[in-house]
């Protein structure tokens, strides 16, 4: 930037005209002193004299030098912004160094939107001597040619700067798409046209000019003036807007970067989010918690540019904590830190994650090499939840305070800190990782639950299957046994009986009869055994009709009294007056009851008397009961038996009575007795007496008072005399009963010509129409509606009397009219009477048969369509 | 009168030994006037039965390979029939019998054919003079006792 500035200076005493050029912004100053005299008219001119003036901006003067004949300038240059009001200040120094100071001040004010600062002042030649006052230059001397022509030329130029700038502006403007202040413009552009025509005609105004050139002039100043007055009164509002504006484009500057700001925020939080997603994603992508919590490590790892991360799981006391997961580490073994730490006791008590200090046993997992400054650490506690946790209707309390935590280092030296959203990312990430665990956890416990089951579920078939074979086993044992075993006791017992009738030497018939009684023995033994089996099995049914229940006191008191009068033992029987005569049971069954708890009394009384007492369980002495458990309900058809033996013998100590009714014990007391019996009596009667819904129960006080049996059964009550038939009671047999079946066809098929015979005229006594048959065929032929009965022998070879039954069923399935279909046969075999009843047999009886028997069964037959009793 | 007691007194001892056994009873009670001579005709039907049985039995046990089935099926047979008379010793016989048939034992089995014989005689022997006592009393217009 060159400029040259002329000064022009007037003095009174003497003048020093100089001329300043500046060629670059700081490059020197030329100074060209002129001096002359101011001797009118004359002059004189000195030779230049240039002073390097160098330096920056502000460059004052120091250091007067008094004695120099030409003076020394300096200016102060103001910065060399562009738009900026230049001013110019230099101070003088004349000689003689007593003078006072004179400084000239010049303002040069470049317009402010001009481009550049090229001002060029004119060069003078000559210099004149000017008289003038300190703040304006005003030319009065005689126009110079070569001076005017350049100030002619320079007015032109502003002339045209000043018009040509409000056009550059109009066009500029209306270019741009908004500008508020038009009329701002305006205003600045009227002024600035005025200028540019005060420059203009400033033009003729340097020779001589007429007065209206001056009126122009002044005109044109005048509204210069008033133009620029009151522009510079608009520019005191709006200058205020203007900066105003700057304001706002400053404050939007700020807003923009807040925005960005924010925008980079969300950015990172987004990012944030898919990475938590994405971990997230990870770590439910597996049920296996090592892989869980292994990809949690990695993934964190990444997503945070992590050094180190590591995981601590409680111990199972609960009292330390173990490194179980690094993510950099490869053997995470041995560490424990004791959880009563303070810092983890504070990382543990907020879901928060926590800073804490680089140093804590928790985060030293490294040694530290020396120079490196740790970067920050994070921890934050993982819930490890239990299945028990996840009550139906709350959420998991974190009652268990069962955590594990987890660290997280930043790399050292790296000045990074933990942001907000690294933390929230870091907790979201541990709530995940909690709740992936319990999944896997739940996933874990119940695979190990279903694994449970299925081996139980094994074990338990296996069990079952066992059980099978083992009950399979035992009922072909006893079906087997049950053969093998009283064949040769039957033997037995036939062989010695029969032996007894020959011919003996009193020790053989001493031994023989021992012999005898064992085997008998034995046999009862037996036969006890096998009846017990059955009932625990199941398989014993009572056999079910009506009987006379005095009779069988009545018999058992036959039976006992020879053994009684033997020991001296007198034996009473009470029966009540309101037991009926007849009741509908198993007599058998309750003879065998009886007698065993009647032999009992007997066995252990060695004197004494025993009494026997019978009468019926009335509702009010229910409360009697000594046995808790019997509650029994007399109904309408049937009532409920007490029978109660009291003896007078050894007593039963109370705390044996209840292995009394266990088999096979014998309590030493018992054995003191001469017991000869098995431990099974008792046993059998318990269960027989609960077959017949019943209880029995003992009482004694003690050694040597003595004990009371007691039993209740169920009978039923018999329906109506008449019906009740009782082929026990022999008397009955002779009153031969009007027989009711006249002229009932009935069919034979036997092939034994004897026992043909025999029932043949069994059934003719009985008034029935006989027909007899000895095979098959002639039975199938035979046989026709007519026909009511027909009576089977199942022991007759080459008939297979199942096949026959089903055929003669076959031929009558359409008429309904089919006739009963009875067994005879000698063996009570369940599985013969299951087989009839199978093939649709109407009943089974046991040979041999009596009248009564066969009344019985015919009217059985005729009345209920079924034989009711077996034998 | 006599004869009576002395009727009743041999028929008390047959049962009481044990040749004769309840079903016996049963027999004299289906006789009737519609059947006067049921008895007898079982009897006697008895008698043939057995003794075919019997001759039968001993032509199996002689034969070399015996077969027990058939000797089984015989022994049977001849166990009903008694069983239906109440010829009760010789029932038992039968019933040992059968069992050392099952066994096949044939020492027994010959042992027991022995017994089964003599049983049969024995019983046959009783009845025949019983039945004759009997048809005495009848004749002599009395009435047969019955033992209960």
């Amino acid at each position: 930037m060159k400029m040259r500035i002329i000064l022009h200076l007037s003095q009174e005493n003497d003048a020093s005209q100089m001329v300043f050029t500046k060629s670059s912004p700081w490059a020197f100053l030329e100074l060209h002193q002129w001096s002359y005299s101011t001797e009118k008219g004359h002059e004189q001119r000195e030779e230049p004299t240039s002073w390097p003036v160098s330096g920056m901006g502000a460059h004052r003067f120091q250091g007067l030098v008094p004695d120099l004949v030409h003076g020394t300038y300096s200016f102060l240059g103001e910065g060399e912004r562009r738009g900026m009001v230049f001013s110019v200040l230099f101070f003088l120094v004349r000689r003689p160094l007593s003078s006072p100071w004179i400084f000239h001040r010049l303002l040069i004010s470049p317009s402010p939107l001009s481009q550049s600062l090229s001002l060029s002042f004119q060069i003078c030649e000559e210099l004149y001597l000017l008289a003038m006052e300190p703040c304006c230059i005003e030319p009065q001397w005689p126009a110079d040619e070569l001076l005017m022509k350049y100030q002619y030329i320079s007015d032109f130029f502003i002339a045209l700067a000043y018009f040509s700038i409000p056009l550059e502006l109009i066009y500029f403007v209306k270019k741009s798409a908004v500008f508020p202040y038009r009329w701002v413009l305006v205003q600045f552009g009227a002024f600035i046209v005025l200028c540019g025509a005060t420059h203009l005609v400033s033009l003729w105004t340097f020779s001589m000019h007429s007065r209206t050139v001056a009126i122009v002039m002044t005109t044109a100043k005048v509204l210069t003036a008033v133009v620029s007055c009151a522009t510079a009164l608009m520019l005191v509002h709006i200058i205020p807007d203007l900066l105003s504006v700057k304001t706002r484009e400053l404050f939007l500057k700020n807003k923009a970067a807040e925005l960005d700001r924010e925008m980079g925020l969300i950015r990172t939080q987004e990012e944030t989010g898919r990475h938590v997603r994405m971990l997230t994603h990870e770590i439910r992508s597996t049920l296996d918690r090592h892989t869980i919590l292994k990809t949690t490590l990695v993934e964190l790892g990444r997503t945070l540019a992590l050094e180190e991360c590591a995981l601590w799981m409680p111990t199972r006391t609960g009292l330390e904590l173990q490194l179980s997961y690094t993510l950099r580490h490869q053997n995470p073994v041995g560490f424990t830190v004791p959880i009563q730490l303070p810092v983890i006791n504070q990382v543990f008590s907020t879901n928060h994650a926590v800073k804490i200090s680089p140093n804590c046993p928790v985060a030293r997992l490294r040694p530290l090499a020396g120079k490196y400054m740790p970067g920050e650490v994070v921890a934050v506690r993982v819930p490890l939840l239990h299945l028990s946790n996840f009550q139906i209707n709350d959420w998991p309390e974190l009652s268990t305070k069962r955590y594990a935590l987890m660290v997280l280092m930043l790399p050292s030296d790296s000045a990074r800190q933990w942001h907000v959203h690294e933390l929230e990312l870091v907790e979201v990430v541990a709530d995940q990782v909690a709740v992936a665990l319990s999944h896997a956890a739940i996933l874990e416990e119940s695979m190990r639950a279903r694994d449970l089951l299925m081996e139980q579920n094994v074990a338990l078939d296996l069990a079952r299957r066992e059980a099978e074979t083992a009950i399979r086993a035992r009922n072909d044992f006893l079906a087997v046994m049950n053969h093998e075993m009283r064949t040769p006791m039957h033997a037995m017992i036939a062989l010695s009986s029969l032996l007894q009738e020959t011919e003996l030497t009193p020790e053989q018939r001493l031994m023989l009869e021992t012999i005898l009684k064992s085997s008998n023995l034995l046999a009862t033994l037996i036969n006890d055994v096998l009846d017990l089996s059955r009932l625990e099995d199941g398989s014993l049914q009572l056999d079910v009709r009506t009987f006379n229940l005095h009779a069988i006191f009545r018999e058992v008191l036959n039976l006992i009294k020879p053994i009684a009068s033997v020991k001296k033992l007198v034996i009473a029987l009470n029966l009540a007056p309101d037991l009926p005569e007849y009741a509908v049971g198993d007599d058998k069954r309750l003879m065998q009851i009886i007698l065993n708890v009647v032999g009992n009394a007997v066995k252990f009384s060695k004197q004494g008397s025993i009494s026997i007492t019978c009468f019926i369980v009335k509702a009010e002495s229910l409360r009697d009961l000594r046995a808790p458990e019997c509650f029994p309900v007399p109904g309408d058809n049937h009532f409920y038996l007490r029978v109660q033996v009291k003896d007078s013998g050894s007593g039963i100590h109370p705390q044996d009575i209840p292995k009394v009714f266990t088999k096979f014990t014998h309590s030493q007391s018992l054995a003191a007795g001469n017991s000869g019996g098995s431990g099974l009596g008792l046993a059998i009667c318990k269960r027989f007496v609960n077959l017949m819904e019943g209880h029995i129960w003992i009482e004694s006080e003690g050694h040597g008072k003595g004990c009371t049996a007691i039993f209740v059964v169920k009978l039923g009550i018999p329906e109506s005399l008449h019906e009740s038939k009782l082929p026990f009671v022999p008397k009955m047999t002779r009153n031969h009963r009007q027989t009711a079946f006249p002229g009932l066809k009935v069919l034979i098929i036997d092939d034994n010509g004897v026992s043909k015979m025999v029932n043949k005229g069994l059934l003719l006594h009985l008034g029935c129409d006989v027909t007899t048959v000895s095979s098959a065929d002639e039975c199938l032929r035979s046989v026709s509606q007519e026909h009511k009965v027909v009576f089977m022998d199942v022991s007759v070879p080459g008939i297979d009397i199942y096949e026959v039954a089903f055929q003669i069923r076959e031929k009558f399935t359409r008429c309904r009219e089919r006739p009963f279909i009875v067994a005879l046969t000698g063996n009570t075999d369940r599985v013969i009477k299951e087989n009839c009843s199978r093939v649709g047999m109407d009943g089974v009886v046991l040979k041999p048969v009596s009248v009564d028997k066969m009344r019985s069964v015919i009217l059985d037959l005729l009345e209920h369509g079924a034989v009711f009793e077996a034998h | 009168m006599e004869m009576w007691r002395q009727v009743f007194q041999y028929k008390e001892s047959l049962f009481r030994e044990g040749i004769l056994d309840a079903q016996f009873t049963q027999l004299q009670q289906l006789q009737d006037e519609s059947n006067p001579d049921f008895v007898a005709e079982v009897v006697s039907l008895f008698f043939e039965d057995s003794e075919r049985l019997i001759n039968d039995l001993t032509r199996a046990l002689e034969q070399k390979c015996i077969d027990f089935k058939k000797v089984d099926a015989h022994v049977h047979q001849l166990k009903g029939s008694s069983s239906s008379v109440g010829a009760q010793k010789v029932k038992n016989a039968c019933i040992t019998f059968r069992n050392f048939c099952d066994e096949q034992n044939i020492e027994a089995c010959f042992s027991c054919l022995q017994l089964v014989k003599q049983e049969y005689l024995l019983v046959k022997n009783k009845l025949e003079t019983l039945l004759r006592m009997e048809q005495q009393i009848l004749a002599a217009g009395g009435a047969i006792p019955m033992i209960e």
